[in-house]
């Protein structure tokens, strides 16, 4: 496996593995504390989510200097392909629990829930169509599909373009070309949330559409906030890229930082396009 | 070939294992753990054993009662068993394959410290509600069933962020180990030249990164459910309460598996090893070992037999489940092969890989009684129920590791074991395991419900059998403390290859092992 390369770098040691697992700790206790009717499990979050964010900070941050001071070759550089490739799957799997429950409640429950001897349910009244809230669920106004959502999906789909441009000027050693896809898909990704932030808005006030409104209303914002939790995530890391190739971190052989990046956001693109299709279209 | 003197300024006590990025000591981390949960895991399930001793309610109340069997259940799968193995690999898969690490050595710190909060957050509502503050722990049972789980009191939160914690633990232990199988094996080791071990265990991480995941999305619906109004398991909007236990199982069966496939892995070389012959059938078994792989995740539902799933449903879960019974007979046929007509001898760890053969054996020709539909809709949820999985279970993430703790101890510590003793704990853990489960098929058979503290009188002989059983199982474990603290103390020196018939290019290191295994990597021919 090692032809060229004759050792592996193993970092000596780590400091802040067992401080991130309290961090996580702490705001997973807090926010148990604050569901169960304790406000003070705020704090307990809060302080947890500092730890958190400290950490990745300081974390991310080593990872960068070790990267730049030139410990990494390309059996490394393999082994974190590899590595987020796999994270990427396990994600995959994440979104794949939600899409399952929407089909499983649309396809199956509904239509079972409807089918049911008149005489002997409670729900005589229900036909299971789609979208549903449910036999004894508040009525509410599903989302349209060719509105914002229409355009949010050419938003996502011209910022897997900007990259990859980015990602040409990068091979070619184009560096303003490399700064300048990033800036836009960076534009784009808070775009899309911009409008995301506005669709949900118009759900709550003139919809009816709420996490409450039953089975529709439930996987609707599961699959959607989870996906613009996502995006957030995902243009927090191509802000930290596009700062990075602002500074020359990355050459046209060795920038596994700015393809993993892409890679995570064509992933959240992919994601889109089920999401459009099956929540919004269908 | 490999310098023994660590890093300069490697960190001491405390901080030498808060920081290590090194696969031993992670390893070590791994399995200490896994012990300590064993023991609170069994611990609790003995105050079980306790109060069915006798028909009627003796030592505790129910709700006490349903707070230990679900604690029971979740620290032995998700603390002790998965803990167990992935401490295995951590130890031997570098040294397998002739790495100098784990592929990604500070992610592998962390896959290790997510586990002690994570196990800390699911036993602290047992504790406060021992001492009258709160509700007490999960109380639904492992399966953590809605609308059970949807209604009952604050433990069920503690349980949901616990699972996401060490769900969070073994994807990214898994990731390390695929990459590190992947990427860091040594020149000329092709796949199919791969210690059967570290197929195994990249089967193992395969089936954890599917379904792990799936678990995560499905608890955040329970909690979504509970506190914040969706209705994903409730039908009055439009949810259903089955849809969790789609969820739950598409996780829970392939774990079955993900418990029993780094075993699988680890046995061959076990049996190869001490009936002094070769691996019979390598390329048979590691192809078994991708069907298991693919059949674990397509036959949940037949945990599900008695939820009013359609005809059609249960014929194709019935049958794709018995199939799996087809790669497994490849594997017995093959592990069974391997002994034939050697040079056997009966170590400590040949004795546990030949009982865990034998009683796993048991453990999957029962599963086949519960795999046809119309038999499950009378053994569900009997005692012959937890009688089978305990079979399954035991047998290997106890006996199973126990073989390779034993194999490889004299490699990590440099000293031999007190063979003696390490025979005495397999035949009392051998007796009390039988003893404990055996009794419980019969009740089974007879109509005795699981999950219910209380129960007719007519089982009170089988069930006081199971619970003296019980106690001899728990002895059997302080006898392999003992084994363990005093081979770590001192004892024989061990060699580099500590069994006259043993394999593989861990033998090739000294025992114990240097710090970094394989600091430039060996040629495989």
């Amino acid at each position: 496996m090692s032809e060229t390369q004759a050792h592996y770098y193993v970092p000596h040691h780590s400091h802040y593995s067992a401080l991130l697992s309290a961090g996580v700790f702490l705001l997973a206790l807090g926010f148990i504390l604050r569901l169960n009717g304790m406000p003070p499990g705020v704090w307990s979050m809060l302080t947890g989510f500092g730890v958190m964010l400290f950490v990745l900070f300081r974390w991310f941050g080593m990872v960068i200097s070790e990267s730049v001071g030139d410990l990494y070759h390309r059996w490394e550089d393999r082994s974190f392909r590899w590595g987020m490739a796999w994270f990427i799957f396990s994600e995959v799997m994440f979104f794949a629990a939600f899409f399952g429950a929407l089909y499983y409640l649309r396809v199956i429950a509904a239509p079972e829930l409807a089918s049911f001897d008149p005489a002997y349910t409670p729900y005589p009244n229900f036909t299971g169509a789609w979208p549903s809230s449910g036999p004894k669920g508040d009525p509410f106004t599903p989302m349209a599909a060719w509105g914002i959502p229409a355009i949010n999906t050419l938003i996502l789909l011209s910022s897997g373009v900007t990259v990859t441009w980015a990602h040409w000027g990068l091979l070619k050693g184009r560096r303003a070309q490399l700064v300048a896809g990033l800036a836009m898909t960076v534009a784009l990704g808070l775009l899309f949330l911009g409008l995301q932030a506005y669709e949900y808005h118009e759900a709550y006030t003139e919809l009816g559409l709420t996490l409450k409104a039953g089975a529709y209303g439930a996987t609707f914002f599961m699959l959607t906030g989870f996906h613009g939790f996502h995006v957030t995530l995902g243009t927090i890391m191509l802000i930290v890229i596009l700062l990075r190739s602002m500074k020359g971190h990355f050459s046209a052989e060795n920038h596994f930082g700015f393809e993993a990046v892409a890679w995570y956001w064509h992933f959240v693109d992919v994601v889109w396009l089920l999401l459009f299709v099956f929540v919004y279209w269908l | 070939m490999s310098h023994d003197t660590p890093h300069d300024a490697l960190p001491t006590g405390m901080k030498r294992w808060l920081y290590t990025t090194n696969h031993k000591d992670i390893g070590t981390m791994y399995l200490v753990f896994a012990l300590i949960m064993l023991l609170t895991g069994g611990a609790m399930i003995l105050a079980v054993r306790a109060e069915l001793f006798q028909p009627g309610l003796q030592l505790m109340q129910p709700d006490l009662f349903n707070q230990l069997i679900t604690l029971h259940g979740l620290v032995m799968v998700f603390g002790a068993a998965m803990p167990a193995a992935t401490g295995l690999a951590n130890w031997m898969l570098p040294m397998m394959l002739g790495a100098p690490d784990m592929a990604l050595p500070r992610l592998n710190n962390w896959s290790f410290w997510i586990l002690p909060p994570a196990a800390l957050l699911l036993v602290t509502p047992f504790i406060l509600g021992l001492a009258g503050v709160g509700t007490g722990a999960v109380d639904t049972g492992w399966t953590m069933y809605a609308p059970l789980s949807i209604q009952t009191g604050w433990g069920m939160d503690f349980a949901i962020f616990s699972v996401h914690m060490l769900g969070a633990s073994s994807i990214l232990a898994s990731i390390n180990v695929i990459v590190t199988i992947l990427n860091m094996r040594a020149p000329g080791m092709t796949l199919m030249k791969m210690p059967m071990f570290a197929w195994g265990f990249l089967m193992t991480a395969t089936l954890l990164i599917i379904i792990m995941p799936v678990l995560a999305g499905g608890v955040t619906m329970v909690l979504m459910d509970r506190h914040f109004g969706t209705h994903f398991f409730n039908a009055a909007g439009g949810g259903d309460p089955v849809l969790w236990e789609h969820i739950f199982w598409f996780m829970g069966h392939p774990e079955v598996y993900v418990l029993l496939l780094p075993i699988a892995g680890a046995i061959p070389h076990v049996l190869s090893a001490f009936a002094r012959k070769p691996i019979y059938g390598y390329k048979a078994q590691v192809y078994s070992l991708w069907a298991i792989t693919f059949l674990s995740v397509v036959v949940w539902a037949h945990h599900m037999f008695t939820s009013g799933m359609s005809v059609g449903g249960q014929l194709y879960f019935m049958y794709s489940t018995m199939l799996i019974s087809l790669p497994l007979a490849v594997l017995f046929f093959c592990w069974i092969a391997t002994l034939w007509r050697g040079a056997m001898s009966f170590e400590a760890p040949m004795l546990f890989a030949l009982g865990f053969v034998t009683l796993f054996g048991w453990g999957g020709l029962t599963g086949l009684v519960l795999a046809d539909a119309a038999a499950d809709a009378q053994y569900h949820n009997a005692y012959f129920l937890v009688a089978h999985f305990h079979y399954a279970l035991y047998p290997t993430t106890v006996m199973g590791v126990m073989a390779a703790v034993y194999f490889w101890l004299p490699k990590w510590t440099g000293h031999m074991y007190n063979e003696r003793l390490a025979k005495v704990h397999f035949w009392v853990a051998f007796v009390g395991m039988n003893l404990t489960f055996l009794p419980q098929f019969f009740v089974g058979l007879a109509g005795m419900p699981r999950r219910i503290p209380d129960y007719a009188l007519q089982f009170a002989e089988f069930n006081m059998l199971s619970s003296v059983g019980s106690l001899i199982l728990g002895v059997s474990h302080l006898i392999f403390i003992y084994v363990v603290i005093q081979c770590v103390r001192g004892g024989a020196k061990a060699e580099s290859r500590a069994w006259e018939g043993a394999n593989g290019l861990e033998w090739t290191l000294s025992s114990p092992p240097p710090y970094h295994s394989f600091d430039v990597q060996p040629v495989v021919r």
